[in-house]
């Protein structure tokens, strides 16, 4: 199977600052894969080189296609959502009206009903806020909100951004629950950055270690959750 | 930045070109040096409160023309001595604009700047309307001072001499109060008024007390241009005024202390500059050089300068992959 | 009465102009922080235009849809190619562009068509109107309808159109804008096209009452200042309802209060705008905006 997201000495720029020291990894399409790592390691700079948000060195390839040329609004028109740190909410808006930018970007057109039926059928707590200003949403909801809208793209490749912050336990298990079901449903490849390293590894099939700014470790999740340095650093046990 | 050897020396070598210029310029052109002074002063004023403690003023020319105002009526009713009513209006403008400061420590930036716009476009009405003192729209026609003690200068070297000298005791007291602990207290209310107050910095009291000095500032200028010009007319401090003295604040460089004596120079000589080039229409000309003095060095003149100095040391250092994002984000503070 | 009345509707006509340009400084403002001094004089530009347009035999509505156009144009490419090199700039050096605009604009109008004051043509019928014992001016009327109509269109298309949300959206939220795909910049550009369309309707509407010269808005952009500031400049509704209330009060100021006349207005405009701001900083329908430390 080739790779849909091949990316390779990615180095990446905070004005003089290097934040990505030459990261290399590919990802094949359906899976879901997540990056682990320590506050600072460069984790959320890696999904903001693939959205165009830092500058950087390296290639970044897409189904073919290179990204580095590109800017934020053009990658995004390739099929890949990005739900960033922070879920950057439209708060003056409705709930409805950030699910309708969700699909801004959209190369096929279609009618929005069918994108509002299938995420609120996920998220059924999205339905009944519909009309509701978004920053009057719980943390959760925000959150799904957050997701939701990246899924309004239909995306090939979702990337998420610590779905799990600040979140109470039970809201995050559902989010996994339904992001399990996004990649099962519609065959979306997702990539996940996340702190919480047991969660992560439940779900994903894949993962990258990364420590300040390169990938130290590799493998499918099975055979990292057994590794004894990863249980000690990341699953505390 | 440069090391205070340095500094000295470029201040002295500068000192010592002034000095000369009265013994080598016609008086219109020396006339346009001591204006350049003046504007200097005025605009070091605004500098303190926009690009020391961040608080914007659209209408500085307000206290310009209070100060002008003020010397004008004294030497014109009271028959006062024009040395006199330079200080005194700098006192009375440091009340106003400390008054004027108080209800504005409520206002944040574009609030802050249309209540001092509207104070720029209401006080020519007002001096027209107190005609009894101001002499209504024809103005209060003054007398150039001569110079004392029988010294061989003609008045408009004696008034440049006067000029230069407020300005070097004006910027002396200014880089003194920027540089100590006051001046570190302003920018940081600047920077983050929260994180000041927690360390102990009145910011009320500090941001209408830089109002006031700011005010007194300007107000000094202005007393000094009715002297210069021998003339006070309400028209003169239009709206214009203020915005002049905003642009050479911001061309010069903000939050810098040399960069107030650039942005008087621009102000001074672009637009005349700008009449040569085109007689049709030469506030275009100043328009395009305003806009594109913008695109090439959007930190101002000192701003710019700093930057040159910065790269020539560190090319001198070490060779650093040039970025493109290395640019400040704020304004590089300090002379 | 009568008398109160007639100024009620004549300071709302001219209030409306101030909310036209309130609203355009105000739209500018939310989607970039920056004041657009030279708003008034693009809509004086704007009108002079129009006043070239009518001189060339072109009927009156006509011309003034194809100003409405070419002011439309006309902002996007001042955006385009002015704005967008400094966009990364501070604040205030995006100000001092604007002010360069501003004398640019003002210069080169007098330059093409002198300073000397042109009459300009009401589409409105010179014959008052009348209603029980109280005349109307027909272009006072007219005024009032047209800055409506204009304030109708431009919030049905903020509210239901996908290109109004997604404007809204890059004002609100430019980093997200983004992720989504919507072009920011062009977003920004639309916005100063439109608000030179409002900028437009208000120097057309206020020409035939003050004469056609090049400082035709001055005193118009410093009341839309104050309407702006009075209503919120956060609040797009604020700022329009704050450009009628000044237009109002100016009105019933200047008559009923004698020693003020004409000669102190501007004083009137900034003893409002600070005692607005004194009781309310962020304006009638401001919201403060939240910073992080």
């Amino acid at each position: 199977m080739t790779a849909l997201l091949e990316v390779r000495d990615l180095e990446a720029y905070y004005g003089r600052t290097k934040a990505l020291h030459g990261v290399s990894f590919s990802m094949t399409a359906g899976g879901i894969t997540t990056i682990l790592g320590a506050n600072g390691a460069g984790k959320t700079t890696t999904l903001r080189a693939i959205s165009r948000m830092v500058r950087t060195a390296g290639s970044i390839v897409f189904d073919g296609t290179s990204l580095e040329p590109r800017v934020t609004e053009d990658v995004v028109r390739l099929g890949i959502a990005h739900a960033p740190e922070g879920r950057g909410t439209f708060v003056h808006l409705t709930v409805e009206e950030n699910l309708r930018l969700g699909a801004w970007g959209r190369r096929e057109r279609g009618s929005l009903e069918e994108d509002f039926a299938r995420v609120f059928a996920y998220f059924p707590v999205l339905a009944s806020r519909r009309r509701q200003a978004a920053g009057t949403l719980s943390g959760g909801e925000q959150q799904m909100l957050a997701v939701a809208r990246a899924l309004m793209l239909r995306p090939r490749l979702l990337l998420l951004d610590e779905p799990s912050l600040g979140l109470a336990p039970m809201v995050v298990r559902e989010i996994f629950r339904i992001l399990r079901a996004v990649n099962q449903d519609a065959g979306v490849t997702i990539l996940l950055v996340e702190q919480n390293a047991a969660l992560a590894l439940d779900l994903a099939d894949h993962v990258f270690l990364l420590e300040t700014g390169r990938v130290v470790m590799e493998g499918p999740s099975e055979v990292l959750r057994k590794d004894d340095a990863i249980r000690r650093a990341y699953l505390g046990y | 930045m440069m090391s205070r050897g340095t500094r000295l020396v470029v201040v002295l070598l500068a000192l010592a070109v002034a000095c000369a210029l009265p013994f080598t310029l016609s008086n219109f052109r020396l006339f346009q040096f001591t204006q350049v002074y003046i504007y200097a002063i005025a605009i070091l004023g605004l500098n303190m409160l926009t690009g020391y403690n961040g608080q914007f003023s659209l209408g500085h020319g307000a206290f310009y023309a209070i100060g002008a105002y003020i010397s004008a009526i004294m030497m014109d009713r009271w028959n006062v001595h024009y040395g006199w009513t330079i200080p005194v209006a700098g006192v009375l403008c440091l009340v106003v604009g400390f008054l004027f400061g108080l209800p504005a420590l409520r206002l944040e930036g574009l609030y802050l700047a249309l209540a001092t716009f509207s104070l720029a476009l209401a006080v020519p009405q007002i001096l027209k309307y107190f005609e009894h003192w101001t002499g209504g729209s024809q103005g209060l026609v003054l007398s150039k001072p001569s110079a004392p003690f029988g010294l061989p200068l003609n008045p408009d070297q004696w008034l440049y001499f006067v000029t230069l000298a407020v300005l070097v005791v004006l910027f002396w007291l200014g880089a003194n109060l920027l540089r100590g602990r006051v001046g570190r207290a302003i920018v940081a209310i600047r920077d983050n008024h929260i994180a000041a107050e927690a360390m102990g910095v009145n910011s009320a009291l500090y941001k209408s007390l830089t109002f006031g000095v700011s005010a007194a500032y300007t107000g000094v200028a202005g007393a000094l241009s009715a002297s210069a010009i021998a003339y006070v007319a309400p028209d003169s401090f239009n709206v214009f005024l203020s915005i002049t003295l905003l642009i050479g604040s911001v061309i010069g460089g903000l939050a810098s202390i040399s960069g107030a004596i650039f942005g008087a120079f621009f102000i001074q000589f672009v637009p005349n500059w700008a009449q040569d080039i085109s007689k049709a229409a030469p506030w275009a000309i100043f328009g395009v050089f305003l806009i594109v003095f913008m695109y090439v060095m959007p930190f101002g003149i000192a701003g710019a300068i700093r930057l040159l100095w910065i790269r020539a040391r560190r090319s001198r250092v070490a060779q650093v992959p040039e970025s493109r994002e290395t640019a400040p984000t704020q304004a590089p503070t300090s002379s | 009465m009568e008398v109160f009345i007639q100024q009620v509707v004549s300071g709302l006509a001219t209030g409306g102009i101030y909310a036209a340009l309130a609203l355009a400084l105000v739209m500018i403002y939310q989607a970039t922080d920056v004041v657009n001094f030279a708003q008034g004089e693009m809509a004086m530009f704007a009108t002079y235009i129009c006043w070239s347009m009518l001189n060339a035999g072109v009927p009156y509505w006509g011309a003034f849809l194809g100003t409405l156009v070419l002011a439309f144009l006309g902002g996007i490419v001042v955006e385009r190619v002015v704005i967008r090199p400094v966009e990364n700039a501070p604040i205030l050096s995006i100000v001092i562009v604007t002010l360069g605009l501003l004398v640019i604009f003002n210069s080169v109008a007098g330059w093409i068509w002198t300073y000397v004051q042109k009459p300009f043509p009401s589409p409105f019928p010179s014959k008052p109107l009348k209603a029980g014992n109280v005349f109307f001016s027909a272009h006072d009327i007219g005024e009032i309808v047209v800055t409506l109509l204009v304030l109708l269109c431009i919030w049905l298309f903020f509210k239901f159109t996908p290109l109004g949300l997604a404007m809204r959206a890059a004002a609100h939220n430019p980093v997200s804008s983004r992720l989504v795909g919507i072009r920011v910049g062009w977003m920004l550009a639309l916005g100063w096209g439109l608000a030179a369309v409002f900028g437009a309707v208000a120097g057309m509407m206020i020409a035939p009452v003050l004469t056609l010269e090049p400082n035709l808005m001055g005193g118009v952009q410093i009341y839309a200042f104050a309407g702006a500031t009075l209503g919120g400049f956060t609040s797009p509704g604020g700022a329009v309802l704050g450009g009628f209330i000044v237009g109002v009060v100016e009105n019933l100021v200047g008559t009923y209060v004698s020693f003020i006349g004409t000669e102190l207005k501007f004083t009137v405009a900034l003893a409002m705008i600070i005692v607005v701001l004194l009781v309310k900083p962020t304006g009638l329908f401001g919201i403060s905006v939240v910073k992080r430390v």
